[in-house]
């Protein structure tokens, strides 16, 4: 019926979509869309530097997507720069450094649209298995640190007095945002990857009144702009990243719709 | 060693960006008493309750704590916009707690009918109400309750102060509390410390009382409070006869 290409894509981004739901949460309620678009931009030049020493492109965008989160922890320490320009400091040098090393690397063809966009289509079963593994452990993770996490996102004190750690859980969720943005970027691409983070959450946001709603509904989100997409890219011949983030999107407004009615309801 | 003691500071004190906010204060909660941290704004009262809950790390002293059954009220808390949450998921923040505990703890701060409201809704007293209820509801070892009736109406303070009390009794737990309000303060409490960026003084509220250090740090309404207090318990000091009005 579909050609093993689709599949393979669908099933790569079902795997994506059930990780960057939760995380995506964490990224909206942290405040961290800009930290995960420079952790993404940095992600380039992880993949240069995976085809110029020939090591795996998601390790290496995970090594170096972790190194420009030390970077930044230590800039902010040491510098009286404020957060984001820190964050718009390293995420436009790391691109343009990727980029220029790419300038070099003239013996490698690059697709640099592939990498900017995505090409879920080209997912091969390596990359599945990349996804497949590094998913449920990203997931088992977060369970693991949810209790902390959370509750220093409420408040920080709280959490710390009442014997959680929160200073640990924020280290390993900042892992935990390199390892997303490592296993999906084959899939959206490094410009859209945070779209496919804060989207389906921003959309849950709008129709959830408990944390736990809006992980599910995020989920749900994620699945279905992934569904939608990879089948409108099919039927209209589009890119199937953007055709992803356009899904969410549309399911965004649609969850705009839903907020109308029920204030409606309460009037 | 005592081991009714729960969490002690010796010669503890904090610095943040070159100014010493607290030093040199010494203290001990123990089971089923109530220790009160009094003083003006400013004074070091929230950065010594955060001493104590080893919220700040670089301290100088020491801090000796003894028990990680811990319920905090924050003085300051402020729930993002962005958070989905409703009372009943911020009960089960820190802990796993029974549905009945919830509903326990809710009753007796008089706010259970807001169990399933988002958090975002409620008036600052329903907050403190239900920040109060969430601390009390793991039943723990050793309360920390920075101003916890900040914002509640007035008869609502005097039996969330009574409930204070009573948790205190009941379930022999430690109490460190901070407040502003000194008639609670003197009529409820086991141990005072005043202070004024180091100890002024310390001591059972009617010593404390007739300190004069204290006498001017709260000036008028202290000596007001004297009288209340005398009054309340004037059999106790009636062979001094010399304060005595009434």
């Amino acid at each position: 019926m579909f050609d093993d290409f689709f599949i393979r894509a669908l099933l790569a981004g079902i795997g994506v979509a059930c990780v960057t739901g939760p995380l995506g949460c964490f990224v909206v309620w942290r405040r961290l869309s800009y930290f995960g678009d420079t952790l993404a931009h940095s992600a380039l030049l992880g993949v240069t530097l995976a085809y110029s020493f020939e090591l795996n492109i998601a390790l290496s965008v995970f090594l170096i997507s972790s190194l420009i989160a030390v970077i930044l922890i230590q800039l902010q320490k040491k510098t009286n720069l404020p957060g984001d320009a820190l964050l718009g400091l390293l995420a436009h040098s790391s691109l343009a450094v990727g980029l220029v090393v790419i300038g070099f690397l003239t013996f490698i063809r690059f697709d640099i649209m592939g990498l900017l966009f995505g090409d879920i289509l080209a997912v091969n079963t390596n990359d599945l298995l990349i996804i497949w593994v590094g998913g449920p452990i990203i997931l088992i993770t977060l369970k693991l640190i949810w209790k902390s996490l959370f509750a220093s996102t409420v408040n920080y004190e709280l959490a710390e007095a009442e014997g959680l750690n929160p200073d640990r859980a924020k280290a390993v969720f900042t892992i935990l945002m390199a390892a997303i943005i490592a296993i999906s970027i084959k899939m959206v691409g490094l410009l859209l990857i945070t779209g496919m983070l804060i989207i389906p959450a921003a959309m849950a946001r709008n129709i959830s009144d408990s944390p736990q709603k809006m992980v599910f509904y995020s989920i749900i989100g994620g699945l279905l702009s992934v569904v939608l997409g990879l089948f409108s890219s099919l039927e209209f011949n589009t890119p199937s990243g953007p055709s992803i983030i356009a899904a969410a999107l549309v399911l965004f407004i649609l969850s705009l719709l839903n907020i109308k009615q029920s204030i409606k309801l309460k009037n | 060693m005592d081991n009714n003691i729960l969490v002690k500071l010796n010669n503890a004190g904090f610095r943040q960006n070159g100014k010493m906010l607290v030093e040199g204060v010494s203290l001990q909660v123990e089971k089923g008493k109530i220790v009160t941290l009094i003083g003006p704004n400013g004074s070091g009262k929230s950065t010594t309750a955060k001493i104590a809950l080893g919220i700040y790390k670089n301290i100088e002293g020491s801090v000796e704590k003894y028990t990680n059954n811990i319920g905090y009220v924050p003085q300051k808390i402020s729930i993002d916009w962005t958070l989905p949450i409703r009372v009943n998921d911020f009960m089960l923040l820190t802990d796993k707690i029974k549905d009945d505990q919830v509903n326990e703890a809710l009753s007796l701060t008089g706010v259970i009918h807001l169990k399933d409201k988002s958090l975002g809704n409620l008036s600052g007293g329903e907050f403190q109400r239900v920040l109060l209820a969430r601390a009390i509801s793991k039943k723990p070892e050793l309360l920390v309750l920075d101003e916890p009736v900040q914002g509640v109406d007035y008869t609502g303070e005097i039996a969330l102060y009574e409930l204070i009390k009573k948790i205190s009794d009941t379930l022999n737990c430690g109490i460190l509390l901070i407040s502003h309000d000194l008639h609670t303060v003197m009529t409820a409490t086991d141990h005072v410390v005043c202070l004024n960026g180091h100890v002024c003084c310390s001591g059972s509220p009617i010593d404390v009382a007739r300190n004069n250090e204290y006498k001017t740090l709260f000036g008028d309404q202290a000596s007001q409070i004297l009288s209340v207090y005398e009054h309340n318990h004037d059999h106790v000091h009636s062979d001094e006869g010399d304060i005595k009005k009434n």
